[in-house]
């Protein structure tokens, strides 16, 4: 069996193989219920409801999605430039480290101020974070796969060093964790009332802004060219090493802006279970997403639904919740392989 | 001739489409035992993709094929393999970090089995080298071999699988004339042993030389089938090509300055590197760069292209010279540069045209203004080069990887020329065209020629070569040749050349 | 400085180090399979923890020690067969695949182990591998104990990476999978299969990285528990380009790493440790591994073809 590429797929062909992808999805959601014992579709249900069923479920899936979105961007801006980063998780908790480092008294500003300077100094951690591993990989080809992922685990001992040494709260009874932002460093709520925070907006305003830089701008061509043919770029005079760095720095601080907007927006404080994973699950956003920066945003959305709603149908209906990971898996696989689908097909021989 | 009875290879009726393109018509053909036969045809005449369904590399639509009588099933290579089949590729299928006798054994023993059985296997080659005069060190990794080795080696695998079929396609082109008489004993040699062997070319010399009998193919249609005997260069000719037999017509032209000059540049880290390399390209002049290919003409484009730097030596362009090389840098000072691989180096298949049309130029500010892309002068740039250089597409806007191969490199022409450079690199530009394509790109060049370009051919077809420069350098071990004026030197003697003769002389 | 000295000369920390080795061993040696044979499977993380939960299952299930491996090592070859569907025969992105099935494998083992212990509060235990001391030669001053006074398992994995040397160097087999990983092409045009060989290589390879997971379940320790692999399959992959793709030096490469973890762990019950968070130890297998990245890199040996699919009929 071989793949021949199809040269102008049509319609059925491009929006077929993702539907079947998702159906496939959600029947393997309900017989993995079923096989925890629950009622399959009752189960499904469940998930739907938890997700989106009451107005404090949709702020929930909103806010969870919020971190998803900036560490989906942050991949999908690094992936469609062959930069492979696994270090969203780091990245994500350096921005968070930074903005409990100066926000918690330090820096005596006014909201107005004190906020825009965290995100920035958040965007610089990141983006250092992942511009060494970036320059290991330009200067000596060291594969950044193994560096950015073990940088992960450095990262996360680094943050539980500090939130049990100098950074750790005296009023925290004990407990890892840090102490909390002052007022003025905390995102606003976009609505009163509501438990949504800025930091959703932010993080669909990043999505238009990667877009705008992709389609429109100089810089976001050639992310783009390297990319799509690292050979055509270099030999047309675009220099590779500088685009890499800066789509090192672009990737490194939407991460960043993941862990700043959960300390400024919705926690208040750092923590070690600051992300359960969310630079991971990242990466499912961005495939999910054909790494496209409006498709992150519903895939953000997508993947929080899940996570929110089979939080609320375990406690229901007692089917563990590692049913939304297998399910955020398996969507991912199944994605990409229908994504080639949309392009490619099966021949005999 | 000693033409034997028996029936070695039979095709009847292969038929191939790709998508719209029909690459092989209804086409059959046959082999004797013990004979050479040639299947001639220009670039894109359907040769390759013929062969390549006889190996079972591509599946034939319609058709059959039989071996020694018996037939052939489709797309199995191991099956083709088994029945005495041997091909030598154009692009060699070596893995080059393992030695010559690991490539001679993949595949050979049974997968399984619990020894590599090396030793017979080393015993083995070695008296086959002998037997067919291919001299080879089995213990070399093959990185470290010349083209020439190299193709020995592949006739050897399939020597060592006892091939009864030998399918050689375009063996010649990386070897210098002296080289391919090499070659041509071997292959006397197997043919006194009983082998057949067929021969793919587009050159009617070496056909002439070596075939008993030929198969002239056009656009995927046999278009004759002679005895060589009863046949001429002319009359083969005219049947590649049909009626329409494209010659260059070179006029003479008024040259002008030396528009770039390398000076006894020296590069490192490629293979081979330049050594101590000086030539002057002229204004209104076409220099040809023949050589055998790997001898150093990658160094020198990449040079010229400011992919490479000079590690001494300098680079002069209108006199001044040069310090911060780079692509960007030569883009800048004007030259205009049509690399060899256009799918790779050239374009980028995902991309727009548009985006291809302006890839070099983007930060200009026709293009972008303060890092903001003008998507409307661009899109009108590709609309120019679309008309202007008769670019077959559906609109500015069609991703290049559906463009044909001529059409893509009318593409990277038009991208270049329309700047009206003063220097241009033209590596390989016509390699894979069809007539067409070919046509038009060689009159786009002798143009710029006559505007007053600079231009460096290099190309690894000495006949092309030939016709199309004025002056002509040979590349041999990163070492240059002098400059030879059109006329004064036969194939012959540029042969002698690229094998490296006359260059210590020279030095 | 005299306590690093005496935890150098005690025999626990030479027995650690070997203990510690031997499920690395395991999954590198599969890594190194896959990556011969040209597919990079970032999977190996996730299928260590499949490995790790399905051997201890079958054990707990009752079903001995040995077929536990043995149910370990195939629920392995499945996830590397759906690794080699993908992408082998589909050609997708080997990161993003490799990715997808440690997502799939991890969460996987932990929603069954949820389903199949909905209530426990501390994992269960089983019985699981004793040491086995080889008579006479365990008895040498610290070499004996440290290599020859260990679990089955480990011996296994000792035994496999001489076959796993043997078989690539000096068989048939081994000379088709390097040149699988070297061109593709070079292997079509001699009639074998690149996608056969590249799928057996890829499933043979998740088969022995579930086989490092399950020593972690069958004979470091005697249950499962969420997070045990806690990255030792990213680290097997930097011990593989360590190992400069081969078996003896990646060998080599996983004693010296679990040399340096055994001796982390003793370091912070000094008084050294004392004085430094203990959070900077646990950081040195990281640190070490980007190190050894770092200091192997200019090395050419690695398999031409690594992270390139073939597709028939392209060039």
């Amino acid at each position: 069996m071989r793949l021949e590429p199809i040269a102008a797929p049509g319609f059925a062909r491009r929006v077929l193989p993702p539907l079947v992808a998702l159906g496939a999805t959600t029947l393997a959601g309900a017989a993995l219920a079923r096989f925890a014992g629950a009622d399959a579709f009752a189960a499904l249900g469940l998930i739907a409801k938890g997700a989106l069923g009451t107005k404090f479920a949709l702020m929930e899936t909103l806010n969870r999605a919020t971190p998803l979105i900036f560490a989906g961007l942050s991949v999908a801006v690094a992936f469609r430039a062959r930069l492979w980063n696994i270090g969203a998780e780091a990245q994500l908790y350096a921005g968070a480290l930074v903005t409990v480092l100066l926000g918690t008294g330090i820096l005596p500003l006014p909201s107005p101020l004190l906020i825009p300077v965290l995100a920035l100094a958040a965007i610089l951690a990141g983006a250092v974070l992942l511009i060494v591993p970036a320059m290991l990989k330009l200067r000596l080809g060291v594969d950044e796969v193994v560096t950015t992922l073990l940088v992960n685990f450095i990262m996360l001992l680094i943050v539980s060093m500090l939130l049990e040494g100098p950074l750790k709260d005296p009023m925290g009874m004990g407990w890892p964790k840090s102490a909390p932002l002052v007022h003025e460093a905390r995102l606003p709520r976009i609505l009163p009332g509501l438990r949504l925070h800025w930091g959703f907006g932010l993080a669909v305003i990043a999505a238009f802004a990667v877009w705008i830089i992709d389609r429109r701008t100089v810089a976001g061509f050639e992310m783009r060219a390297v990319g799509a043919g690292e050979a055509a770029a270099r030999f047309a005079g675009i220099r590779v090493p500088r685009v890499v760095l800066r789509t090192a720095a672009l990737s490194g601080g939407l991460a960043a802006l993941a862990g700043f907007s959960e300390v400024a927006g919705l926690k208040g404080n750092l923590t070690l279970d600051l992300s359960p994973g969310y630079g991971y699950t990242g990466i499912v956003v961005a495939m999910l997403a054909a790494l496209n920066p409006f498709g992150v945003v519903l895939a953000a959305l997508f993947v929080a639904a899940v996570f929110v709603g089979a939080d609320s149908m375990s406690r229901a209906a007692g089917v563990p919740t590692y049913i939304a990971d297998m399910l955020l898996a398996f969507a991912l696989l199944a994605m990409v392989l229908a994504l080639t689908m949309t392009r490619y097909r099966l021949r005999r021989a | 001739m000693s033409r034997a009875s028996t029936v070695a290879l039979r095709l009847s009726n292969i038929t191939k489409r790709f998508g719209p393109v029909l690459a092989n018509d209804r086409v059959s053909l046959e082999v004797a035992q013990g004979e050479v036969l040639a299947l001639l045809g220009e670039n894109g005449a359907g040769k390759t993709t013929l062969m390549n369904i006889v190996f079972g590399h591509y599946t034939a639509d319609e058709g059959r094929i039989e071996v020694f009588g018996a037939p052939l099933p489709f797309g199995q290579p191991r099956s083709a393999l088994a029945r005495g089949l041997g091909m030598v590729h154009q692009h060699f299928t070596l893995a080059e970090n393992m030695t010559v006798l690991d490539n001679l054994l993949l595949g050979t023993r049974p997968l399984f089995a619990l020894r590599s059985g090396r030793a017979a296997g080393r015993k083995r080659v070695l008296s086959l080298a002998e037997e067919y005069g291919l001299r080879i060190d089995p213990d070399m990794p093959v990185a470290a071999l010349s083209v020439g080795e190299r193709q020995r080696v592949e006739i050897l695998k399939a020597l060592y699988r006892e091939a009864r079929i030998l399918i050689l396609d375009e063996p010649t082109a990386v070897l210098t004339p002296q080289e391919a008489e090499g070659l041509f004993a071997t292959l006397r040699r197997a043919v006194k042993r009983g082998l057949s062997i067929i021969f793919i070319s587009h050159k009617l010399n070496e056909v002439m030389a070596i075939a008993d009998r030929v198969v002239v193919l056009r656009q995927g249609r046999v278009a004759g089938a002679l005895a060589i005997s009863q046949t001429n260069p002319a009359e083969l000719a005219a049947m590649m090509v049909g009626n329409d037999v494209p010659v260059p017509v070179v006029q003479k032209t008024r040259e002008g300055d030396v528009a770039l000059r390398l000076r006894d540049v020296e590069t490192s880290g490629q293979r081979p590197d330049l050594r101590g390399l000086s030539l002057e390209l002229v204004a209104g002049r076409i220099t040809g760069l023949a050589g055998v290919s790997g001898n150093g003409q990658a160094a020198l484009a990449a040079l010229i292209a400011g992919l490479a730097v000079p590690c001494s030596g300098r680079i002069e362009i209108a006199g001044r010279e040069i310090r911060d090389w780079s692509p960007a840098a030569a883009i800048a000072q004007g030259i205009a540069r049509i690399p060899e691989d256009r799918h790779h180096a050239g374009t980028i298949g995902d991309f727009t045209l548009t985006e291809n049309a302006v890839l070099e130029r983007i930060r200009e500010p026709r293009f972008s203004r303060s890092g903001w892309i003008d998507w409307h002068a661009a899109r009108a740039h590709a609309r120019t080069l679309i008309a202007g250089y008769d670019i077959r597409c559906p609109g500015p806007d069609a991703r290049i990887r559906l463009l044909s191969g001529g059409n893509m490199q009318k593409l990277i022409l038009g991208r270049v020329l329309e700047e009206a450079p003063a220097v241009i690199l033209a590596n390989q530009p016509v390699r894979g065209l069809d007539i067409g394509a070919l046509r038009f790109v060689q009159e786009k060049l002798l143009a710029a020629r006559r505007r007053g370009a600079a231009i460096l051919l290099i190309s690894e077809d000495l006949e092309e070569i030939m016709a199309l420069s004025d002056v002509i350098h040979v590349i041999s071990k990163g070492r240059l040749s002098p400059g030879f004026a059109r006329g004064t030197m036969r194939s012959t003697d540029l042969g002698l050349w690229m094998a490296g003769r006359g260059f210590d002389d020279a030095a | 400085m005299s306590e690093i000295v005496e935890i150098l000369a005690s025999a626990s920390l030479w027995i650690a180090m070997v203990r510690i080795a031997s499920p690395l061993i395991f999954a590198t040696l599969g890594e190194l399979i896959c990556e011969r044979a040209g597919v990079l499977n970032l999977g190996i993380e996730g299928i260590m923890v499949a490995g790790a939960f399905s051997g201890w299952l079958a054990a707990y299930a009752g079903m001995g020690l040995w077929p536990a491996v043995a149910v370990a090592c195939l629920t392995g070859m499945g996830f590397g067969l759906l690794h080699a569907g993908l992408t082998v025969l589909f050609g997708l992105s080997q990161h993003v695949v490799g990715i997808g099935i440690t997502l799939l494998a991890t969460s996987s083992s932990y929603f069954a182990y949820r389903v199949a212990l909905p209530e426990v509060a501390s994992p269960p235990k089983i019985e699981a591998f004793q040491n086995w001391p080889v008579p006479v030669l365990s008895q040498i001053t610290l070499i004996g104990p440290a290599f020859f006074d260990q679990t089955p398992m480990t011996y296994l994995a000792f035994g496999l990476a001489g076959l796993v040397s043997w078989l690539l160097a000096r068989t048939p087999l081994g000379l088709a999978l390097r040149a699988v990983g070297e061109n593709p092409a070079a292997v079509d045009a001699q009639g074998l299969s690149v996608a056969w060989l590249r799928s057996g290589a890829v499933i043979a390879g998740s088969g022995l990285m579930a086989m490092g997971g399950a020593f972690l379940t069958l004979s470091a320790f005697n249950s499962f528990f969420f997070g045990m692999v806690n990255g030792r399959g990213w680290i097997c992959i930097a011990l593989v380009v360590f190992g400069a793709w081969r078996p003896g030096k990646a060998l080599a490469g996983a004693l010296l790493f679990a040399g340096f973890d055994a001796l982390q762990i003793r370091l912070q019950q000094t008084t050294l440790g004392a004085d430094l968070p203990y959070q900077i130890f646990l950081m040195l297998p990281y640190l070490l591994s980007i190190l050894a990245l770092v200091l192997s890199s200019r090395r050419a040996s690695v398999p031409a073809a690594l992270m390139r699919p073939f597709r028939k009929g392209e060039r």
